[in-house]
């Protein structure tokens, strides 16, 4: 086999990858010669049962109430806002990824609930408010407290642990989302002759040879 | 538990294999196309890379977005099972720590190694510091079986001339990536030797071969391929043979014991079939384990009988004895020149592309043997864990303003950053000899059985000065690159992590249960993994490993494997099979 026929045993235009549709439009008249086309593989060929029931079952739970997802999104909208380049965190459905991590990695539900106690608490103490229900001013002043690990007072280290799991899941979310590879500019994922780094990046980077 | 019964075959194989992996997988395809009627059992379901794989898949298309919660290597990975399988426990012995890693499926771990495939050396069969047991047999003895292999399955690579480090029959590697350009550049700065990698990835067409694919460079050896285009058991090996009529292959099927007569030699099995839970009894005129070397110590020390009161092949007492695992310990940063860097697709190659051979003369050194680094880094598929600790790297360089700013942060300007320190982080890992050690070794726990009743291993394994030292060197030297290379970096890790030296286990690579040797009394096989006490029984796996070099086990699995099938099919009218 060579390459162009590792391809078309892939069993072209079933996969649900974009790129690879793409990849092979070109080759749209060799269809007909497809030796494996064999009915394409289920989205769940390959998942063991457990596996299977375990996610459905996931997804039927709900683990954070609907004020805690209300303080998430807000929470996650402040760490990944819109720009020029993409959209928000929740635009990318990063609050509902984030509450099946809390039931898909149980230890992260003490962390992220008791985190936003926490910051909760201090709300109430300094606003007479939820987080939730702060201005947008508010809820800064108090995230600009426990945002930067080594500024933050040695009193707001617990709200440090939790803006930076906030973060950490917030960007993990966003940039494993469509919109967020997207953004994120990466372009793998697609058939291809791996032959080295381009010219021009070698150039730029003052290297004499693509090989070592 | 009414109605079991056990279910006995009144078929009689030439041969049973227990065990789809690499091992039973080479022994399965060598017999079955020389004819004979071959029956292999694998304890885990089936698996074809062509259907199975989660090759190709976007990061949403898992709802943990890659997460490695049931699967340890992440949600796309092939390998089913982990280090810890519900119903099948292993315990320690004396507060020491052994890691098992099992994978429960056609064609076992090979389904998502890293396709490292270096061949043992000289060196390794027979140490010059003579430390460790002697191999009874030589890389010369290996080396034909070494070259059969790489033109049966395929390995890229390029011709050095290394004493240590044997060349093979090698396609085209890949050319490095950027990082690995910045890698090379700083190792050799400080000395380390860097080649190109070697991996059993077809980065061309296969001669002879029209049944598997040519990689297209998705970079995804570790979810397995659905062309064929690298090596795992099943399409190289296993499915060929079932092709040839003469295999038999049942899945699901965990083996419990190896069945002897009053003379001691092995006539068959006996499984229990997960599917339906009953108890089965097969015949077979040999019988060949390649379970892997925990699980082939485990079946050899659970088949007691009057003729083997210790354990089959086991009169030394060696089997389970001298287990070792490969060292690792591992580094990496970030490359501030990288920052920014242009966007294209440079998956490249599931395996290495470059690594470094053990590079140093011994003498000077407070460890015996070496290790070899592998590298890798750059323009990844984002899944689960990608930008984590931000807030360690966005403080450490200035913005695209110029001005150095706070870590961590939110907004737009941290949305911007992990734009900008996308693809420039970097990883190494040492990967090392550990000397095989009577004091490291499995047994049978006498108090604890798995969900099949079967008794389960209790390990006992503790590291020495010998493997820590190791991991300071790679610890100093992973330090020295870093530096070389520009990098931004944490500290080494010191004394109270043993250097970053990882648990027992942890590397996958464990070998050396059941002993090769020329002394019976000594040793539970010859030097063609027959075993001593019991001719018309072979283990094909790691197990046989007398001391296993700083190499991944997996090619000379291959090779020992495809001599003992060789030799079984010579001996065959000697061994009266």
């Amino acid at each position: 086999m060579n390459r162009r026929d590792s391809l078309r045993a892939l069993g072209i235009g079933t996969l649900s990858t974009g790129t690879l549709l793409a990849a092979c439009k070109s080759n749209k008249d060799d269809k007909t010669k497809v030796e494996d086309a064999s009915t394409p593989p289920s989205p769940q060929a390959g998942r063991q049962s457990y596996e299977l029931e375990r996610d459905a079952r996931l997804h039927k739970e709900t683990f954070f109430t609907k004020e805690e997802m209300a303080a998430i999104t807000v929470l996650a909208d402040i760490i990944i806002p819109k720009d020029e380049n993409s959209g928000s965190a929740s635009d990318a459905k990063v609050p509902d990824f984030i509450e099946f991590m809390a039931k898909d990695l149980p230890e992260h539900q003490l962390p992220l609930r008791g985190g936003l106690r926490w910051t909760n608490l201090q709300c109430l103490n300094r606003y007479g408010k939820a987080f939730v229900d702060c201005s947008h001013s508010q809820q800064i002043e108090l995230i600009d407290m426990i945002a930067y690990p080594e500024k933050a007072k040695p009193e707001m280290a617990q709200g440090v642990a939790f803006f930076n799991l906030m973060r950490d899941l917030t960007a993990t979310g966003f940039f494993s989302s469509q919109i967020g590879v997207k953004d994120l500019g990466f372009v793998g994922n697609a058939p291809n002759r791996w032959n080295g780094v381009p010219d021009d990046v070698l150039k730029q980077y003052g290297i004499a040879s693509a090989s070592i | 538990m009414d109605g079991l019964q056990i279910k006995k075959s009144t078929t009689t194989y030439d041969a049973i294999i227990v065990g789809s992996g690499a091992g039973g997988g080479m022994a399965g395809y060598v017999l079955a196309h020389a004819g004979l009627k071959v029956l292999m059992l694998e304890a885990g379901a089936h698996f074809d890379p062509r259907t199975d794989s989660q090759q190709l898949k976007m990061p949403w298309e898992s709802p943990r977005r890659g997460a490695g919660t049931t699967r340890p290597f992440g949600d796309f990975d092939a390998a089913y099972g982990g280090w810890e399988i519900e119903g099948e426990p292993y315990t320690t012995k004396d507060k020491t720590e052994f890691n098992w890693f099992r994978a429960r499926m056609l064609g076992g771990r090979t389904n998502h190694w890293g396709r490292i495939s270096l061949r043992m050396g000289p060196n390794d069969f027979k140490a010059k510091d003579g430390l460790t047991d002697d191999w009874p047999i030589t890389y010369n003895d290996v080396k034909p079986f070494y070259d059969k292999v790489d033109r049966l399955i395929g390995i890229y690579g390029t011709k050095e001339g290394l004493e240590n480090e044997p060349d093979g029959i090698f396609l085209t590697p890949p050319k490095p990536r950027l990082n690995e350009i910045f890698i090379t550049q700083g190792a050799r700065k400080a000395g380390v030797t860097v080649l190109p990698g070697r991996g059993s990835v077809l980065t061309e067409a296969l001669p002879g071969n029209t049944s598997r694919g040519v990689c297209f460079f998705c970079g995804q050896c570790g979810r397995s391929c659905k062309v064929y285009g690298d090596f795992s058991s099943s399409s190289c090996l296993v499915n060929p043979a079932l092709a040839t009529g003469n295999l038999k292959l049942i899945t699901n099927a965990m083996v419990r014991e190896v069945l002897t007569n009053k003379e001691g030699l092995a006539t068959g099995v006996s499984y229990v079939n997960k599917d339906d839970m009953q108890e089965y009894q097969v015949n077979g005129k040999m019988v060949i384990l390649g379970a892997s070397a925990g699980e082939s110590a485990r079946l050899l020390l659970n088949s007691k009988s009057a003729a083997h009161p210790g354990g089959l092949a086991n009169s030394s007492g060696v089997v389970g004895r001298y287990l070792h695992d490969s060292t690792g310990s591992s580094a990496g940063g970030f490359l501030p020149q990288l920052l920014d860097r242009k966007r294209y697709n440079e998956d490249g190659v599931g395996s290495v592309h470059i690594y470094s051979p053990w590079w140093l003369d011994n003498n000077k050194l407070d460890f015996p043997r070496g290790y070899h680094i592998e590298y890798g880094g750059g323009m990844h598929m984002p899944t689960y864990g990608f930008g984590f600790g931000m807030q360690n790297m966005n403080g450490k360089v200035p913005g695209r303003d110029g001005k150095m700013k706070a870590a961590g942060g939110y907004g737009a300007s941290l949305k911007d950053d992990y734009r900008r320190f996308y693809g420039t982080q970097f990883g190494m890992a040492g990967r090392g000899t550990a000397l095989a050690r009577y004091d490291n070794y499995c047994e049978i726990d006498p108090k604890v059985v798995d969900k099949y009743g079967i008794p389960v291993l209790r390990f006992h394994y503790k590291w020495t000065n010998d493997e820590i030292n190791q991991a300071k060197h790679m610890q100093e030297t992973f330090q020295e690159i870093m530096h070389n290379m520009g990098a931004i970096y944490g500290p080494p890790q010191g004394k109270e992590t043993n250097y970053g030296l990882e648990a027992p286990g942890r590397i996958i690579h464990e070998v050396g249960t059941v002993r090769m040797g020329d002394d019976p009394k000594k040793s539970a096989l010859n030097k063609y993994s027959q075993a001593h006490d019991c001719k018309n029984l072979f283990v094909v796996d790691a197990a046989p490993f007398v001391q296993q070099g700083d190499k991944n086990a997996t090619w000379t699995i291959l090779a020992l494997s495809m001599r003992t099938a060789e030799y079984i099919l010579q001996q065959r009218k000697m061994l009266n099979v």
